[in-house]
């Protein structure tokens, strides 16, 4: 893997992180949701300087980033879209929608676009299937999408709502 | 057999919570016998959809002699097709907070937990600030308890409560073997109490009115009220709270679009009924039918002719798969066989036959799977296989 080197900034911040917790190796999941709002992503050396603070095995820690959907090792577009791909949603063609988003920004599920602005994934089920189906960019919800309104979504990040969005 | 209870509405759960400082304040000034007592004389059961007896549940945990014990409510609410515990959540809060401090009382705990599914957190924000309302009251009434919100991570296994248990010490959430229960044996290996967001609603309306305006809903063995999330091909989604024991083709009959082929009662992990059944399966747990053991219930999700089952299906496996926490065998290479053999089914790579296999197989997962996730596959899958072969071949 080509490793990246971490600064002395971003070690300090995932030190600060560790210390608020105690450095308590049974808080590894809040320290790695804070170091993730932080960074973006957990890529491997930022997993190495938290297990060496919680005084805990690498292993460990990539085993729970790798367990749980929410971490990712890989960074993010600056608007994270999410297409739910839960029952309900499915059947009501979030497929179709999928396929749109895919074909309207060229990547594919778990890629970023080449800008970094849009990242593309899928979702278990967001608990909102009265909306079926629902695509989430950043926190917001959009229910009832279809393919149709792909285009529509998609420029509303665009034309500089950008900061509107993020604080949605 | 035709079953005859009417469907009927009622309006427990998100009526108004404002005398929550009343029903705490009376309800801490019980003994803990009375209150377990109130709840055991309900019948109330889990809504998470296993349907263990809460009262019961309290009762064991009671009995510990630790000096340490746990009050958690499960708001891993992942179950496709449920949504009900993110309203509770938003809308009467404390309600929930409520019934976790008497829980405390009667248990001997001074410290619960709210595990909030990881896509949920939007609710934070406005749930800290119920809490810290909640706990100035507490502080007011000589109330030594405390309540902090632990965010899951987007993993559906941590439902499973010892899953849950697992995840909150900071490990991937595998499940434990069982016994030692939760009751003696939980959060950090202290006796703990986990009820459904929805369970601690109820026991809120249950302390608020008392037993018997509680057991006097529903029908033997299904007491009272349960919320139900509607989705799927129906005019009107949402959520509902409806007395149990009411027979499917009155649901349907309600929330249908007049074209329903089928419905899934208990999400992905639990069964799917056909028309031809509508009739003869009543909502409640000896019907067998509001999910098994996964701790999410009242997912109704309706397919209209439109539909074709063996997408649902498709959908179904490609989620377990997914989700399995690959510990125990049968259900982590299980689900991947399910998946690869109904598709080679219908690529017609397999013959007919073969689909009588996959159910032994799923049959088998019932058997040996560690937890609920691994054992209940076999619900769904059987279900959709045996009532809709045709469409899996062809």
């Amino acid at each position: 893997m080509p490793g990246i080197k971490l600064s002395e900034k971003t070690i300090g911040i995932i030190q600060q992180i560790c210390s608020d917790f105690r450095n308590e190796g049974s808080e590894l999941i809040n320290v790695l949701h804070q170091t993730q709002g932080k960074l973006g992503y957990l890529p491997a050396e930022v997993q190495e300087v938290i297990a060496k603070e919680l005084n805990i095995s690498v292993a460990k820690v990539y085993g729970v980033v790798t367990f749980y959907s929410f971490f990712t090792m890989i960074p993010m577009g600056e608007h994270p879209i999410s297409i739910c791909m839960g029952t309900a949603c499915y059947v009501r063609g979030s497929e179709q929608v999928l396929a749109e988003f895919k074909r309207q920004l060229s990547i594919e599920v778990g890629q970023s676009t080449p800008d970094n602005k849009f990242s593309l994934n899928c979702l278990r089920c967001v608990g909102a299937c009265g909306l079926a189906p629902v695509v989430m960019v950043g926190d917001k919800v959009y229910g009832r999408v279809s393919p149709q309104m792909v285009k529509n979504i998609i420029s509303e990040y665009k034309e500089g709502c950008a900061s509107e969005a993020k604080s949605a | 057999m035709t079953i005859s209870y009417q469907l009927k509405r009622v309006d427990f759960i998100f009526k108004n919570e404002n005398d929550w400082e009343d029903v705490l304040s009376k309800s801490i000034s019980r003994t803990p016998q009375e209150l377990i007592n109130e709840l055991i004389s309900s019948e109330l059961k889990g809504r998470g959809g296993a349907g263990f007896p809460t009262g019961l549940k309290w009762k064991l945990s009671s009995e510990e002699g630790d000096d340490t014990k746990y009050v958690i409510c499960n708001a891993d609410e992942g179950e496709p097709g449920t949504f009900k515990d993110r309203e509770i959540l938003s809308r009467v809060p404390f309600k929930v907070l409520t019934s976790m401090a008497v829980c405390g009382h009667v248990i001997g705990a001074k410290e619960g937990y709210i595990y909030l599914r990881g896509e949920y957190f939007f609710l934070q924000p406005e749930l800290n600030k119920a809490i810290s309302e909640f706990e100035y009251y507490c502080k007011e009434i000589n109330l030594d308890f405390k309540i902090r919100i632990f965010m899951g991570s987007g993993a559906y296994i941590c439902g499973e409560e010892t899953a849950l248990f697992e995840s909150m010490e900071g490990k991937r959430g595998e499940p434990r073997n069982k016994p030692p229960y939760p009751s003696s044996y939980g959060y950090m290996g202290k006796p703990t109490v986990i009820n459904n967001v929805e369970t601690l609603a109820h026991t809120f309306t249950i302390f608020k009115y008392g037993a018997k305006r509680f057991y006097d809903l529903g029908v033997q063995y299904s007491r009272g009220s349960k919320l139900f999330s509607v989705s799927g091909d129906t005019p009107k989604p949402g959520i509902y709270e409806l007395e149990l024991g009411m027979s499917l083709a009155d649901f349907v009959d309600e929330f249908g679009d007049g074209d329903t082929k089928a419905v899934q009662v208990g999400g992905a992990s639990g069964f799917l009924v056909p028309r031809k059944r509508f009739n003869e399966t009543a909502i409640g747990f000896q019907g067998k039918l509001t999910g098994i053991s996964l701790p999410t219930g009242g997912s109704m999700m309706l397919f209209n002719s439109s539909r074709s089952m063996f997408n649902v299906l498709d959908n179904y496996l490609e989620f377990f798969r997914e989700e399995s926490c690959g510990q125990c065998t049968p259900c982590r290479v299980g689900c991947q066989q399910l998946l690869s053999g109904i598709k080679a089914v219908k690529r017609g790579e397999k013959n007919a036959q073969y689909l009588d296999k996959l159910m032994r197989l799923a049959e088998t997962m019932q058997y040996t799977a560690k937890c609920g996730l691994g054992q209940s596959v076999a619900n769904s899958f059987s279900s959709i296989v045996e009532n809709f072969r045709e469409e899996m071949i062809y």
